[in-house]
Formats: C-alpha cells, structure tokens, sequence
C-alpha cells in the first residue's frame, strides 16, 4: 500500500513537471488516466488535494505562504466530497451484491417454468412469458399426463417483483403435489385454492385458468379462479368468444366451488391464455382493447402457434417502447388435425 | 395520480368516499384508511367509488383486505358507485360474489 502511494506520488510529480515546462495536451490526457488509477485505488478527493500540495511544494521551491495556506481551506471542503464519493463507492458494492442475488433468483425462478417440447400431433402449442422486471409474477405450466391428456395453465400474483414471485413458486410446487388423477381443472383449483389461502396475506390473491385438452376425443375443459379471460376461436365461422368461467380468485375465501366449461376443438380451433399485462397494455397512454388482440392474432391465423405468440409479443413490446408495465404471458393451444 | 379519501362517520355506519385512481402506487394509503375502519366492530362500511375511475389488481387487494377485516369483526363492507371497468374487474375476479356490491348508483362511464 505505501510502494502504491509513493508510485502515484512520483506519477504525479513527472506529469506535473512536464505540464509546468511546455503545458501540452499530452499531459493533460495522462491526467485523465491518472484520475482513473486514482479510483481504482480508493484514493479520496482530499488525498489528492493533499499530494497535490506536496508535489507542489517539492518541485516549487518557495512557495507563497497565501498558497500553501489555501490548500488548508481546499482540503476542508474537500472532505465532504470525499465522504459522499465513499457513501457512493459502497452503495455500487452493495447494488451489485444484490443485483447478482436478484440475477440467481431469477434464473431459479426461470427453471420452475417446463422448457420440454410438446410432441402431440393433433396439437400446435405456443408460449410466450416475460417479466416486466426480472422477478415474474406470472406462471405457466403445461404438461402431458399419463393418460396422454394436455393440461395448460396461466396463473398471476398480484403485484409484480419479488414478493410476486415468491407466491408464484408457490403455486408450482402445489401443482407438483397433486396427481393426474386430479388434472381435472375444477379440482385442481379447488385444491390450489386451499392451499393459497392458508399461505398468502390477506390483501393478495392469485388469479388462474386452468384447462385440459383430451386428444381422444378433442375436448377442451377449463375452470377459471377470476382469472383475465382467454379467447376461443372456431375455425368453421371464424369467429372469436370469450373464453370466460365463474370462479373466485384463489386466496380469499377457503371453501370455493370452481365451475368446469367444456369446449369441443375442430381441426383449426384455437384457444387462447393470456394474463392482465396482454390485456393491460397501454398504447399511447390508452388501455389496448380485447378486440385489438383479437386483430392481431386474426392477422396471423396462417402462422404456427409460436410465430403468433412471438409476434404479438414484439408488437406490444415495441408500442409500449420497450417497457412492460406487469409481466406478460400469452399463450395458444390449436388443434391442427 | 392521487387518491383522495374522504371519511364520514354516521351513527351505524362509516362511509369512505374514494377518488383518484387505486393502484400500486397509492394502494397503502388506501390501505391504512380502510383497514381500521372495516375493524371497528359496531359500524359497517361502505366505499363509495364514484370517483374512482381505474383499480389495479394492487387495489383489489385492498378491498379483499378490508373484506377479511369486516369478517373478522362481525360487520359488513359494501361497495357504491362502481363505473363499468371497475364493475368488471371486480366479476372477472368473481370478487362481486363475496363483496357485496351496491349498483344503483351510477353505472355509465
């Protein structure tokens, strides 16, 4: 530590002399560097007031008492910035300690989310999810049972970061407990309604759709806990429906009765998840409408599910300069054959 | 946005006159209002929304809150004055079974 200090104190006595004797730009750029390997090293806003004055002092022989005076003054004043500039040093430390733990979170949280492929031939399966932060409130799940039926899921945690977050891992690790017996979608959210509202404070609540696709005989059945509605769109009158369930949001009252809709799928029929930060997009201020994403997904009827996803994504994404206000999933299930 | 909240007490009941939008942002100050009253044992409370025109999910919460709170204390909270997308948001969540949601005052906007 002292070899550094006498090394930066000759480094800035050989560019102070070759400033003083022809005043060129050179030395001036190696001011610049030289300013950089001060932070590098820690040294504070007075320390180098301070070897200013004694570099000074040995290179100029007598020196005014009014100027070495002064420096006194200077170094006063500098100390306050001297604290400041520490205070800032350790709130970046401390920033990036809990950045990289937000990073690790965040990876974790990514890995509670299925990445397989889906290989069902009656099926066009596309997802789309992204958080408006780097925590993510919204979950989905899609899985095959051991009786080859589809299950798909899109749920939201009100709020959005962490604390979302951390309920939404809730939600996956009750799904992982029940058993394909019970994939069926007002069960399943009777039984993550429970245990919701035995977890979760009293002014949050989680809203999910839940549905099963049997390929056997192409019906679709789903249950909704107050959850944003989806879209089904029938191929033969090219029409699109809300795809709505009556249903509580979970987490508020222990004993709900989820009802189940069933909807049979032609080849070309699609439905449609999505959660509130599709719906809640604002574009130049205003709320999009749900007939604007029935648009745009009409737009592209001829492309696969992914393609659709991805592009409404993109689209909405850029409207809303890159900035999502709530996390965003949208996702589609077709029956293509 | 602010929210305003105007609090008028009557001989059975306390009435909370909302404006402004209920959101993430101004969700605990609506939070700190309703809460003690929706506790207060011999008084139901009734929300009056007529100036509210956006509720985020953040804001549902809160009623769900002041909700558990007026069940707990043996009284009931009724919500007045609900434009249609706040109407809306409270059916999609089914929240408009277990709150009880009083519609005979304005219904447009």
């Amino acid at each position: 530590m002292e070899d550094m200090k006498v090394s930066m104190y000759q480094l800035y006595k050989d560019m102070l002399t070759s400033y003083l004797e022809d005043k060129s730009e050179h030395a001036l750029y190696h001011a610049q560097q030289f300013s950089k390997q001060m932070m590098e090293q820690d040294m504070s806003p007075e320390e180098t007031v301070s070897m200013h004055l004694s570099v000074f002092q040995d290179i100029a022989d007598d020196l005014p008492e009014e100027v070495t005076d002064s420096f006194d003054l200077l170094l006063e004043v500098m100390i306050g910035y001297g604290l400041a500039y520490r205070e800032h040093q350790s709130l970046r430390d401390r920033q990036q300690e809990l950045e990289s733990e937000l990073n690790v979170a965040a990876h974790m949280q990514r890995t509670l989310l299925p990445n397989k492929k889906i290989e069902i031939d009656a099926l066009d399966f596309g997802v789309v999810s992204v958080p408006a932060g780097k925590m993510s409130g919204d979950y989905y799940h899609y899985d095959i049972d051991d009786r080859g039926n589809f299950a798909v899921a899109v749920a939201d945690v009100i709020g959005k970061g962490v604390p979302a977050a951390m309920s939404m891992s809730m939600i996956k690790y009750a799904m992982d407990t029940l058993t394909d017996k019970q994939m069926q979608p007002s069960v399943v959210l009777e039984s993550l309604n429970r245990v919701v509202e035995r977890n979760i404070d009293d002014d949050m609540f989680i809203t999910m759709m839940y549905g099963v696709y049997h390929p056997d005989d192409h019906y679709f059945y789903f249950s909704s806990a107050g959850h944003e509605p989806g879209f089904f769109y029938t191929a033969k009158d090219d029409t699109f429906v809300s795809l709505e369930a009556k249903g509580l949001v979970l987490g508020v009252s222990p004993k709900v009765r989820y009802e189940e809709q069933k909807l049979k799928l032609d080849p070309g029929d699609f439905v449609v998840f999505l959660s509130d930060g599709v719906t809640e997009s604002r574009v130049n201020g205003e709320f999009i409408e749900r007939e604007q994403i029935v648009d745009m997904i009409r737009e592209r009827l001829h492309m696969d599910s992914q393609e659709i996803v991805n592009e409404i994504y993109e689209q909405l994404e850029k409207a809303q300069e890159f900035q999502l206000r709530d996390d965003f999933t949208l996702m589609i299930l077709r029956r293509k054959v | 946005m602010n929210l305003d909240i105007q609090v008028s007490e009557h001989e059975n009941k306390n009435v909370a006159q909302v404006s402004g939008e209920v959101d993430v942002y101004t969700a605990t100050k609506l939070k700190e209002t309703l809460t003690p009253l929706a506790e207060q044992e011999d008084k139901e409370l009734v929300v009056d929304l007529s100036g509210v025109d956006y509720i985020d999910s953040t804001g549902l919460g809160i009623f769900i809150g002041a909700l558990k709170a007026s069940e707990k204390s043996g009284t009931s909270l009724t919500l007045t004055g609900l434009n249609s997308r706040v109407k809306r948001l409270f059916e999609i969540t089914g929240l408009h079974e277990v709150i009880d949601i009083d519609s005979t005052k304005r219904e447009e906007a």
